[in-house]
C-alpha cells in the first residue's frame, strides 16, 4: 500500500499560439488504501493527469511522489503504477492471446517480486513470498489473475476478439493487477460498457480494491459511478481541481457551483425530467482551454457568478485557487464556506481519514 | 483472418489477379528449367527474322528465339524486382520503426529525413542511385531498393503511429515492456498486413522500374537478360519486327499488373467499408415540402425485420408508431437491434442486409417495396431528404474534417434548394444559431476539429434542420458527451420538438437519458420490443423483468453504498442461436417452463402500455399470485 501525491503538477502541450495547459497546478493526494474519484467534464484534463502519473506524458512542472519519493520511469522497467483504460476494444492487443497479454505484465523475476511485495498481502501473497528467488510460474499466475477477476483460467488461450466488452475489461484489470501495482489508475473504465455490464465491472473493482487494499485513482465523468466506489471525490474543471473532499461530505454539502451543477445533472431515483438550470448560463459553451478565462475559470458559466450577480466582479479578476486551502473542501470559489479550524493542515499533505 | 483472404479471392478482381499472379510466379519458377536451352540456341540461318511458324515472335541478331527468351527472362526480371522490393521494405521498416526504438529526438530526425526523401520523385532517385552504385544488376537492384525505401518508410511511420496511439501499446509500456519487444510483439504484427499488401503493389512498380533501367542499359548486363534488356535490344528493329519489341513490354505489363491488381484487391477486401455519414449528407437538404396528410402519425413501423446472411435476424418483427411532435426513446443493450432499427427507418441498411416489414411508412408514404417508376423512387428520396434527419453518436466522423462547418451545412442547400452561396451560408448560420452555437457567424467558418464534442453534435443537429424535418432519428447522440453537455443537447432536442413540432426517435443504451426527455419508451431485447410504456411510468410502473433489471442496474446518487450493484446475470443472447421461447428466459429470475417453450408477444396492459412477458411484474394478477404463494409458504412454516 502506498500513497500517491500530485504536487503542483502541470502538463502543457504544444508551444506558442497553440499551447495548451491541460493540467494546471494540481495538488492531490491518494491516501494509502483509499479510492479517490476524479470527476470533471470532457477535456478538463482527467486523462492527462492519469497519463502523467503512469509516465505516458511528461509533466512540465511539479512532482508526482509515491510514498514521498518522486516517480521516475525508464523504458522496460516495472512500474509501480498500473492503469486500466477506457476502451477495452483498443487496450488489448488483438494479435495476442489474453494470457500472453497478462503474462507480459507479470514481473520477470523474484527480484522484482521482492519490490512488489511492498504492496502487501493479497490473499495468496503469503505463499508467493516463499517462492523467493525462483522465477514465477507465469502460467499459474495468469490463471490465478483471471480467476481473481471472475474469468475461467482457460480463457487465457482466447484472443480478445472472442470476448465481450465486459470480459475484455476484466482482462484489462487482470493485466493491471499482474504488474503488482502500488497504485491502480482506472480511467473511465465503464463508460464504453453497457449498463447491464457496468454494474459487474464496478462490483469487481470495489471488491478487489477492498480485498487487496489498493490505492486507486478512479476517473469518471459520471458522479453516481464515482460516488459508488470512492472514499474521496475530487472535481476537476479546466485543468484544475476545484473541490476535493470526503465523498459523502462533498455530495451532501457541495461548495463549488460546478460541483452543484454536476450533482443536479446526475440521475436520482425517481426523477424523470430535466431540471432546467439558470437559463442565463445554461447554454454557455465550455471555455476554450487554449484561452482559459481570467480570474475564476468558471465565471462564464457560473450561476452565482458575475454574469448573474453584478456585485461579484472580483470573480472576473481574482483567481480563487490561491486561497483554496482556507475553504471547506479546498474549493476554488470565493463564495464557498471557510474550512473548519481543525482541518487547517498544509493542503498538499492532507489526507482524509 | 483466413476468412478475409478467402473473401478477397472470391471477388472477381481478387480471383483474376490471384490466378494471374500465381501463373506469373509459376512461369518465373519453371521457364528457365524448361526452355533455357531453346532460348539460348543460336540459329545463324535465321537472324533478325519476323514471326514464323518456327519462331513465333521471330529471332534476335544471333538468331535466338525471342518467344522463349521472353519466357525465360521472367525469372530474372521478377526475382530482381522482388529483391529490390525486399530491400525497399526492409530499409523502410528500419527507418519507419526508428522513432519507436530510438526515442523521441533521434526519431524526429529520421522522420525529417524520410520526409525530405519522400519529396523526390522515385524514378529520379532510382537513376541517381543507379549511377552511384554503378551499372549492372547489383547496382540496379540497390538503386531501386533505395529509391523505394522512403515511401515504405513513410508508410511504416504512418502505420506505426496509428498502432502506437492505441491503448494496448500504452498499457504495455506501463507494464514495463521494453522497446524492442514492443516493436516485435505489439507493433509489427499489427502493421504486417497493410505492409505486405503495399509491398505486393510495390513489387509491380519495381518490376516496371527495373525494366526501365535495363532498357536504358543501366540494369542487367549481357549475357544475362531480362525483359528490359530484351526490349532495348529489339528496339532498333521495332518497325520491321514490332512483335519482338512489344512482347517483353507486354510481359512487363502483365506481370506488373498481376502484382498491382492482387495487392489492390487484397487492400480493398481488408479495408473498412465506407462510412455511412457522408451518404446521408447528400440527401439531408432538399426543398420539396413534405406530403403531409392529416394522419398524425409521422412514422409507422409494422412487423419490421432486418436480417443478414448467416442467417441471423437481429431485428425480429417490431412495430411502433411515432406521432407528430412525439419523442420516443429506444433502450436496450448493445446488440439488441436499436441502431439497426434506426438505420432501417432511414433506408441505410446496405446489402447483404435485408429489410422486411408489413408496413414502413413515413408521413403516409410507403418506404418499402419495389417501385415500378423511377420518379417515385426519386420522390421517396426527396421526401426523406427534406423531412428526415439523422444524428449519429460520433459527430466527428460525420463531418468532413477538411471543410468548414458552415460550408458543409450550406453545401446541400446550394445544390438542392437552388440557393446561391450567400443565401445558403446565411441559412447555415441561421441554423447554427437555432441549435445555440454561440457566435454562429464566426463558428461557421471554423473546421470540425475546432468545435468541442457537444458543439459538433449540435452542428450535426443543425445540419438536419437545414430542411424542415418532421422526424429526427438520433442514435446515441449524447453517449460521447459528458453529463453537462449531454443535458444541453437533450434540452436542445426538446426545444426543437416544442418549437417546430418535430418528432424525435432517440436511441440510447442509457435508460436515465431516455427517461429524462422522452414521452414514450420502447425497451428492446434481442431484436424485439419487450415493453412499450410512457416514460413517466418507467420508474414505478415497468412490468417487464428486463426493464426492471435495467433500471436497477444503473447506479444513481441514492444507490445504497453497502451492497453490490444490482446486475443482470448472464449474457445477451447470440442472434445466431435464438431460443424458441422468451429470449430473456436464461437471465430472468421469474422464468417458468412456459417461458422456455413459448415466445410471449406484446400485449396491452392498460392504455399506452404494452408488455411481452408471461409473467409481468407488479400487476394485480401477479401480486395476488406472488403474495398468495408467499402466504402459503409462510403458512406451511
Ligand atoms: N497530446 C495532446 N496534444 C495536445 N493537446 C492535448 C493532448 N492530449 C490532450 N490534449 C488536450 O488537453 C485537454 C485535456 O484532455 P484530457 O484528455 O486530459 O481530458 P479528459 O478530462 O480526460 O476528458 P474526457 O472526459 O473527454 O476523457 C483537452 O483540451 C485536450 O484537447
Ligand atoms: S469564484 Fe465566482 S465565478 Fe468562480 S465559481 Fe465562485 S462565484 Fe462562481
Ligand atoms: S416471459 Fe418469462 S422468461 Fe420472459 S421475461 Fe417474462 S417471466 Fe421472464
Ligand atoms: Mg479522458
Amino acid at each position: 500500500m502506498s500513497e500517491l501525491r500530485f504536487d503542483g503538477v502541470a502538463v502543457r502541450f504544444g508551444t506558442g499560439g497553440r499551447a495548451l495547459t491541460a493540467v494546471d497546478g494540481v495538488d492531490l493526494t491518494i491516501p494509502s488504501g483509499q479510492v479517490v474519484g476524479l470527476v470533471g467534464e470532457s477535456g478538463s484534463g482527467k486523462s492527462t493527469l492519469a497519463r502523467a502519473a503512469v509516465g505516458l506524458t511528461e509533466p512540465s512542472s511539479g512532482q508526482i511522489l509515491l510514498d514521498g519519493v518522486p516517480l521516475r520511469y525508464r523504458a522496460g522497467e516495472r512500474r509501480p503504477l498500473q492503469m486500466v483504460f477506457q476502451d477495452p476494444y483498443s487496450s488489448l492487443d488483438p494479435r495476442m492471446t489474453v494470457g500472453d497479454s497478462i503474462a507480459e505484465a507479470v514481473p520477470r523475476s523474484a527480484h522484482l517480486l521482492g519490490v512488489g511485495r511492498r504492496r502487501g498481502a493479497g490473499r495468496e501473497d503469503a505463499g508467493r513470498e516463499g517462492i523467493g528467488r525462483q522465477v514465477v510460474d507465469r502460467r499459474r499466475e495468469v490463471g490465478r489473475l483471471l480467476e481473481l477477476v471472475g474469468l475461467d483460467a482457460e480463457r487465457a488461450l482466447a484472443y480478445p476478439g472472442a470476448l465481450s466488452g465486459g470480459q475484455r475489461q476484466r482482462v484489462a484489470i487482470a493485466r493491471a493487477l499482474a504488474g503488482q501495482p502500488d497504485v491502480l489508475i482506472a480511467d473511465e473504465i465503464t463508460s464504453a460498457l453497457d449498463v447491464s455490464i457496468q454494474g459487474t465491472v464496478l462490483n469487481l473493482v470495489r471488491s478487489l480494491q477492498r480485498e487487496l487494499r489498493l490505492s486507486m485513482l478512479f476517473i469518471s465523468h459520471n458522479l453516481a459511478v464515482v460516488r459508488y466506489v470512492s472514499d474521496i471525490i475530487a472535481v476537476m474543471y479546466l485543468g484544475r481541481i476545484v473541490e476535493v473532499g470526503p465523498a459523502q461530505q462533498l455530495l451532501n454539502d457541495p461548495q463549488h457551483p460546478y460541483t452543484k451543477e454536476l450533482l443536479a445533472a446526475a440521475p436520482r431515483r425517481g426523477t424523470t425530467s430535466l431540471q432546467p438550470p439558470d437559463p442565463t448560463v445554461a447554454d454557455a459553451e465550455p471555455a476554450d482551454p487554449h484561452h482559459p478565462p481570467v480570474g475564476c475559470r468558471f465565471h462564464p458559466r457560473c450561476p452565482i457568478g458575475p454574469l448573474v450577480r453584478t456585485d461579484r466582479e472580483h470573480c472576473l479578476t481574482i483567481d480563487p485557487t490561491a486561497e483554496a486551502d482556507r475553504r471547506l473542501h479546498r474549493t476554488a470559489c470565493h463564495h464557498a464556506a471557510g474550512a473548519p479550524q481543525t482541518a487547517m493542515a498544509p493542503h498538499t499533505r492532507r489526507t482524509f481519514p | 483472418m483466413r476468412a478475409r483472404w478467402i473473401a478477397v479471392l472470391r471477388t472477381p478482381v481478387g480471383a483474376g489477379a490471384g490466378v494471374l499472379l500465381f501463373a506469373v510466379l509459376l512461369l518465373a519458377l519453371l521457364a528457365p528449367l524448361l526452355w533455357s536451352h531453346q532460348a539460348s540456341a543460336i540459329d545463324t540461318e535465321h537472324l533478325l527474322e519476323g514471326s514464323s511458324a518456327k519462331h513465333w515472335l521471330g529471332t534476335d541478331n544471333l538468331g535466338r528465339d525471342i518467344f522463349y527468351r521472353v519466357l525465360v527472362a521472367s525469372r530474372t526480371s521478377i526475382l530482381l524486382a522482388l529483391v529490390a522490393t525486399l530491400i525497399a521494405v526492409v530499409m523502410g521498416l528500419a527507418l519507419g520503426c526508428a522513432p519507436v526504438l530510438l526515442g523521441r529526438r533521434a526519431g524526429r530526425l529520421t522522420t525529417a529525413v524520410v520526409n525530405i526523401a519522400v519529396a523526390f520523385p522515385g524514378l529520379l532517385l532510382a537513376l541517381f542511385f543507379a549511377v552511384v552504385f554503378g551499372v549492372g544488376a547489383k547496382g540496379a537492384v540497390l538503386a531501386i531498393g533505395f529509391a523505394g525505401a522512403p515511401s515504405f518508410a513513410r508508410l511504416t511511420q504512418t502505420l506505426v503511429a496509428g498502432v502506437a496511439e492505441r491503448d494496448f501499446v500504452a498499457a504495455a509500456r506501463i507494464a514495463g515492456v521494453g522497446r524492442f519487444r514492443m516493436l516485435l510483439r505489439h507493433i509489427l504484427p499489427n502493421i504486417a498486413e497493410p505492409l505486405v499488401v503495399n509491398a505486393t503493389i510495390g513489387a509491380g512498380g519495381a518490376l516496371l522500374a527495373f525494366a526501365g533501367l535495363s532498357f536504358l542499359g543501366l540494369g542487367v548486363q549481357p549475357p544475362v537478360y531480362d525483359w528490359g534488356r530484351l526490349m532495348g535490344e529489339s528496339l532498333n528493329g521495332i518497325y520491321v519486327h514490332p512483335a519482338a519489341a512489344l512482347a517483353p513490354g507486354v510481359a512487363v505489363v502483365i506481370a506488373g499488373l498481376a502484382f498491382n491488381l492482387f495487392g489492390e484487391a487484397v487492400a480493398k477486401g481488408f479495408g473498412v467499408p465506407a462510412m455511412i455519414g457522408p451518404r446521408l449528407r447528400e440527401r439531408s437538404a432538399e426543398t420539396m415540402p413534405a406530403a403531409t396528410d392529416d394522419d398524425e402519425a409521422v412514422l409507422v413501423v409494422k412487423d419490421l425485420y432486418v436480417s443478414f446472411p448467416g442467417p441471423i435476424t437481429p431485428v425480429r418483427g417490431i412495430s411502433f408508431t411515432i406521432g407528430k411532435g412525439e419523442i420516443v426513446g429506444v433502450v436496450g443493450e448493445s446488440g439488441s437491434g436499436k441502431s439497426l432499427t434506426a438505420l432501417a427507418v432511414a433506408q441505410l441498411i446496405e446489402p447483404p442486409g435485408q429489410v422486411r416489414a408489413a408496413e414502413l411508412s413515413f408521413l403516409g408514404a410507403p418506404l418499402l417495396g419495389r417501385l415500378a417508376v423511377r420518379s417515385t423512387a426519386a420522390a421517396r428520396r426527396r421526401l426523406l431528404g427534406t423531412s428526415f434527419a439523422m444524428v449519429f453518436q460520433d459527430p466527428m466522423t460525420s463531418f468532413n474534417p477538411t471543410k468548414r462547418i458552415g460550408t458543409q451545412l450550406a453545401e446541400g442547400a446550394r445544390e438542392h434548394q437552388g440557393l446561391n452561396r450567400r443565401q445558403a451560408m446565411a441559412r447555415a448560420i441561421d441554423r447554427l444559431r437555432a441549435v445555440r452555437v454561440p457566435a454562429a457567424g464566426r463558428r461557421a467558418r471554423q473546421y470540425p476539429h475546432e468545435f468541442s464534442g457537444g458543439m459538433r453534435q449540435r452542428a450535426m443537429i443543425g445540419m438536419g434542420l437545414m430542411g424542415a424535418p418532421a422526424l429526427i432519428v438520433a442514435d446515441e447522440p449524447t453517449t460521447a458527451l459528458d453529463v453537462t453537455v449531454q443535458r444541453q443537447v437533450l434540452r436542445l432536442l426538446e426545444t426543437i420538438r416544442t418549437e417546430d413540432d418535430v418528432a424525435i426517435l432517440l436511441i440510447s443504451h442509457d435508460i436515465t437519458v431516455v427517461a429524462q426527455v422522452c414521452d414514450r419508451v420502447l425497451v428492446m431485447y434481442a431484436g424485439r420490443i419487450v415493453e412499450d410504456l410512457p416514460a413517466s411510468e418507467l420508474a414505478t410502473g415497468a412490468r417487464h423483468p428486463y426493464t426492471r433489471a435495467l433500471l436497477a442496474a444503473v447506479p444513481d446518487l441514492d444507490t445504497p453504498l453497502e451492497e453490490p450493484l444490482a446486475v443482470i446475470a448472464g449474457r445477451p443472447v447470440d442472434p445466431a442461436a435464438m431460443p424458441s421461447g422468451c429470449a430473456f428466459a436464461a437471465r430472468c429470475e421469474f422464468a417458468e417452463d412456459r417461458c422456455r417453450s413459448e415466445d410471449p408477444s406484446l400485449v396491452s396492459h392498460g392504455p399506452d402500455h404494452q408488455v411481452a412477458c408471461w409473467n409481468p411484474q407488479g400487476t394485480a394478477a401477479w401480486q395476488a399470485r406472488y403474495l398468495g404463494s408467499e402466504s402459503i409458504r409462510t403458512g406451511q412454516l
